[in-house]
């Protein structure tokens, strides 16, 4: 799988050759970045396929093996799970607790941004970034727990919530249109869609940073003065 | 980051994501024990909508979900459809559907529960009573209970004789006013409305009389054979 596959070498700032300034790249996520959010988008699709297929009548009739389908459901959410715990656990964890921090924090820039006023530089994440991804990790931990309800419930009604099965539809419905936002804006739309070679590979190209995440690159600079020797891919490459 | 050195770039700054975070999951927990009030209230503007745009197909906007257990559902021709009866009977008999009709048609309203969470209020049944059907096939005194065997196979349940002929039970061949629709078990299907529907088998084409009651398809995978709606699978048992 690509996504985990270490930095390319072109993370590394290729020497500038005379007049043509070189394309330089900046390391926006690390390995252990990647692996989550590819794992948990990995998951995600398997669960919403089974899932609609769970749930769709039309599909329902088309495929049956209801069994089958519903115990390719219930492991996926546990390999989830299990997989989430395990990356955090053996990975970079200074590197998602920064990332958590910098989700956390809004600012006056932030807030612009959302109201859609321009300019409003942003940080590594934008606050487009930071809502999809505060969404996101409230929406996994309650399909994890409207599913964990739904399979004991079925079994034993102590742990039937009047409120379960809708829970986890429209959960399902409002992950659907955020996906496809996501999607649009990571595959489709010419001017945020280089945002995935940082996901894939794990850097983007520094002129496109200074216009999306101008902060963000100037923090990067601040650093590299500061810092010394030390260049911006060495820290947060790992 | 608020570092010293370059603090005018986060002018304003609030850790206000954990809020947003405990905020919505907290709105979904709220949710888990209001969500029928919700649904009931977000139905008079969903349903026009998804009715609308041609979804009411797709989506389960009716409240049914089509739970099969097989890759692909029986398919009803009523030339050759036949329902067996056999077993501990004095005469097996091999039904057409015309022969159902044929007998006293019962009439009911009901609501349908599964055993997963979601319930159809208000559901027309029209069909015939076990006890009319096994009349002329005449049950032995030694047969207690009966074994309802799917077109879908392997699905397979069965009741025991005292609840077959609870006064709501039915073989059912219109629901809604309409032959019953494949995905609803065509031709005929078991209907049990105090029971959680496994136990109201689809596609029903033979009905056995065995000595006692045998262990249907989910009741091997875990759950109760007697389903009472509210007092099994988990409630005081």
């Amino acid at each position: 799988m690509s996504a985990l596959a270490p930095a390319s070498p072109a993370a590394v700032p290729a020497p500038a050759t005379a007049g043509v300034p070189a394309r330089r790249w900046l390391a926006r996520f690390t390995l252990t970045e990647r692996a989550l959010h590819w794992v948990h988008a990995a998951a995600f699709v398997t669960l919403l396929g089974s899932g609609l297929v769970l749930y769709l009548p039309p599909l329902s009739e088309l495929v049956g093996r209801r069994p089958l389908v519903k115990d390719i459901h219930w492991w996926t959410a546990v390999s989830w799970a299990g997989a989430l715990a395990l990356i955090v656990l053996l990975g970079n964890r200074r590197a998602v607790a920064r990332t958590v921090r910098e989700i956390d924090a809004f600012d006056a820039d932030d807030r612009r941004f959302l109201r859609g006023q321009r300019p409003a530089p942003q940080g590594r994440f934008n606050a487009g970034q930071k809502v999809n991804a505060i969404l996101t990790a409230a929406f996994a931990l309650l399909f994890a727990v409207s599913g964990a309800l739904l399979w004991l419930g079925e079994r034993n009604h102590a742990f039937r919530l009047e409120g379960t099965v809708f829970l986890h539809d429209a959960l399902m419905y409002v992950s659907l249109v955020l996906l496809v936002g996501h999607l649009y804006l990571a595959v489709i739309n010419p001017k945020t869609r280089h945002a995935l070679h940082g996901m894939t590979r794990g850097t983007v190209d520094e002129e496109w940073a200074r216009v999306h995440h101008a902060k963000w690159v100037a923090e990067l600079a601040a650093a590299r003065t500061t810092d010394g020797a030390v260049s911006p891919v060495d820290q947060n490459a790992t | 980051m608020a570092t010293p050195e370059h603090p005018q770039e986060n002018i304003g700054q609030r850790r206000v994501g954990r809020g947003a975070f405990l905020g919505v999951v907290g709105l979904g927990v709220g949710t888990l024990f209001a969500g029928g009030a919700i649904s009931r209230a977000t139905r008079g503007i969903t349903q026009p909508v998804t009715d609308s745009v041609g979804l009411a197909g797709v989506i389960p906007s009716d409240g049914w979900r089509i739970y099969t257990v097989a890759a692909t559902m029986p398919t009803f021709d009523e030339q050759s459809w036949r329902l067996t009866i056999d077993g501990l009977v004095h005469t097996p008999l091999s039904l057409s559907l015309a022969d159902l009709r044929d007998l006293p048609r019962v009439d009911q309203v009901s609501s349908f529960h599964c055993v997963t969470g979601w319930v159809v209020k208000n559901v027309k049944w029209a069909g015939v009573r076990i006890d009319d059907v096994l009349r002329a096939a005449g049950p032995q005194a030694a047969g207690t209970a009966l074994t309802f065997t799917s077109s879908e196979q392997p699905y397979v349940d069965s009741l025991t004789l005292r609840q077959a002929r609870l006064p709501d039970v039915l073989l059912a061949y219109e629901l809604d006013g309409k032959p019953v629709p494949r995905v609803h078990g065509a031709p005929l299907r078991l209907v049990i409305p105090e029971m959680y529907g496994y136990k109201s088998v689809k596609w029903v084409e033979r009905i056995t009389v065995t000595p006692e009651a045998e262990v249907g398809y989910w009741e091997v995978r875990g759950y109760d054979r007697d389903a009472w709606v509210g007092k099994s699978n988990g409630y005081e048992s």
